[in-house]
């Protein structure tokens, strides 16, 4: 049994909102309300979730990239959330991220090289040429040839360019690497050449991957286990084999019935469970389960009180009253 | 583009200077513009050592026109070589031109940048400061600034710089509320940046286009801006310089037209080279332009 690399325990990130002239009363926004997951080492946990179901914020907020308001993220040994100065920077070696849009996540006025010199620069205090050196290194174990090495970010296709910003999270050697939807801006063909690059370097460094994405078709592909939220809420956190054959949430089994097959058997014994609605308004939520008034089975208790998510059975969590 | 042309396209690893450049040499007008700068500019230099007669020097009769006893562009009511002045002038109008826009460019980036990067409580105290300053009535401050701190370049310069920082303020604000919202900002905290990093090596830099051509199109009006307080009286009374020839000289503009003429022809050309070389600059370094 692999032991857990990181372990988030009730991570609530708010944006405050202002509304009307500004005297008003503050209200808040949360993004990420008091949602817990671990990650095993050399493993990947996928977080899925459509648009402002706050996954990107929550992984944002375990880089320490956006301010967490509540809650503890234990990396090793220590909280991530209370570092600051020198062991901020200790801790920012071993979290590494990847962003989602290669076309902006790269300084357009930098040179590839001191692109992925960076966090060496910043980080370590290793000497110049063992910085060259493992730039190289890096250049070809993401399959950049190092010709490429002095040309600036518009000169790369945008395949090539996330594989720069692989490079650069792997620099300092992290532990843990945050993808947030790292192939949803490229096409198809491409997105499968750098999913199998994140594959083979999670192999050849042992790394483990906490993984962002709304595309189920990459999840299945990645992760061990899987974590689907909805406004701000995990609502099913489960292994990859139990949550894709029975999923237990009805946001999840409607979010499953839409990935396309191709098998024509197949499809013709899907059938596609259709949420209507829209999602609630964020910043007046509902009394209850957040999921209720889209929910195709909810109960007058659905709207009364908010489910835990509960343990039902190895290790799979599901927060509905009516699993 | 055929396969060969995109290969050679790719290796070619032009600094994004160079391709600025590359975009300023297709604008005829602000290249022809930029060498009569330059001339100006070699001329302010080396023209005192060329043309050796003392500009404060009573050289000849006082009003003599253009041309009479080998003075090329006559002389003024007190009989001084009118080209000596000029010459004498470009110098001290091109060096508060350039170290005014100097001062206001220090002043305006750095408060934009510190509210841009921080916002809340500091973004609101500057903002508040920087509107201050715009609505002062510049001309009439600078003035105040001057009679009260005495007529010295120095004076002059920082005179000229305080009140027209502000728009280099509200653009560096502006570009840095835009860059630091944008993933590689992020990318660069996640590698380790200090707030310090950020703001100058990776935001700044970034920002710099608008404000480059911002600070061009200022050279010209604070040249602009000198002439106006010397012509009013309010300058260095140790140096010649263009604003002031015309202000000494305006009583006799129906008599001696050309002593007022030749300097306003110098203000005005070397202004309009400055702005529009502040336009190729604009065009140039304008990403929306250029073929990618």
């Amino acid at each position: 049994m692999p032991k857990t690399l990181l372990d988030v325990d009730g991570l609530t990130v708010r944006f405050e909102v202002k509304r009307g002239s500004g005297w008003g009363k503050k209200s808040y926004l949360y993004a990420v309300d008091d949602i817990s997951f671990e990650v095993k080492q050399g493993e990947t946990l996928s977080i899925v979730g459509e648009s402002g179901s706050g996954k990107t914020t929550a992984a944002l907020a375990v880089a320490r990239l956006v301010p967490a308001h509540s809650g503890t993220v234990m990396l090793d040994d220590g909280n991530v959330l209370e570092k600051q100065g020198e062991d901020l920077r200790q801790t920012r070696q071993k979290v590494q991220f990847i962003f989602q849009d290669p076309y902006s996540s790269l300084n357009p006025r930098k040179r590839a090289d001191s692109i992925v010199r960076e966090p060496l620069d910043n980080l370590s205090e290793k000497s110049e040429d063992e910085k060259t050196t493992i730039v190289a290194e890096l250049f070809e174990a993401v399959g950049l040839r190092p010709e490429q090495m002095k040309l600036f970010p518009h000169q790369f296709s945008g395949g090539q360019r996330q594989r720069i910003g692989i490079a650069r999270a792997l620099a300092t050697q992290p532990e843990l690497i945050i993808c947030d939807e790292p192939v949803s801006a490229l096409d198809v063909a491409v997105q499968a050449q750098i999913l199998n690059l994140l594959r083979k370097l999670q192999r050849e460094y042992n790394l483990t991957y906490l993984f962002i994405s709304h595309d189920l078709g990459v999840v299945q592909h990645m992760s061990d286990a899987i974590a689907v939220m909805y406004m701000g809420k995990i609502v099913e956190h489960a292994d990859r084999i139990s949550l894709f054959t029975s999923p237990r949430h009805p946001y999840t089994q409607a979010l499953l019935s839409a990935v396309p097959t191709v098998d024509r058997t197949q499809r013709a014994k899907q059938k596609r469970i259709l949420i209507p609605g829209d999602p609630p308004d964020p910043i007046n939520l509902p009394k209850g389960c957040r999921f209720a008034n889209r929910c195709p089975i909810a109960e007058a208790q659905c709207s009364q009180t908010e489910p835990e998510l509960k343990d039902v059975g190895q290790g799979h969590k599901v927060a509905c009253h009516l699993v | 583009m055929s396969k060969m042309e995109s290969e050679q396209e790719f290796e070619k690893a032009r600094s994004p200077f160079a391709e600025a450049w590359g975009m300023f040499r297709r604008n005829h007008t602000a290249v022809g513009a930029l060498g009569v700068l330059l001339l100006i500019l070699l001329g302010a230099i080396f023209g005192p050592f060329l043309y050796g007669v003392d500009p404060f020097e009573m050289v000849w009769a006082p009003f003599s026109p253009p041309g009479e006893e080998g003075f090329m562009l006559g002389t003024d009511y007190l009989g001084r070589d009118l080209l000596a002045m000029i010459i004498s002038g470009a110098r001290v109008s091109l060096l508060i031109g350039l170290s005014a826009a100097l001062v206001s460019i220090l002043i305006g980036v750095t408060v934009g940048a510190l509210a841009g990067f921080y916002r809340g409580w500091v973004e609101e105290v500057l903002m508040r400061v920087t509107e201050f300053f715009q609505v002062l009535p510049t001309l009439l401050f600078s003035m105040v600034l001057v009679a009260l701190f005495g007529a010295s370049l120095p004076m002059i310069t920082f005179a000229i710089g305080v009140v027209s920082w502000t728009a280099v303020a509200r653009i560096t604000r502006s570009e840095f509320l835009r860059i630091r919202e944008l993933e590689y900002v992020m990318a660069a905290r996640a590698s380790g940046g200090s707030n310090k990093t950020l703001m100058f090596t990776v935001i700044l830099p970034n920002a710099l286009p608008p404000i480059i051509v911002q600070s061009a199109l200022m050279v010209g009006s604070a040249i602009l801006f000198e002439a106006g307080l010397s012509f009013l009286g309010l300058t260095d009374p140790n140096v010649v310089s263009w604003g002031q020839i015309i202000g000494s000289n305006r009583q006799y503009i129906l008599d001696a037209g050309y002593t007022v003429t030749f300097p306003g022809i110098a203000i005005f050309v070397t202004v309009l080279a400055i702005s529009l070389v502040g336009d190729g600059l604009n065009d140039a370094l304008n990403p929306k332009l250029r073929q990618r």
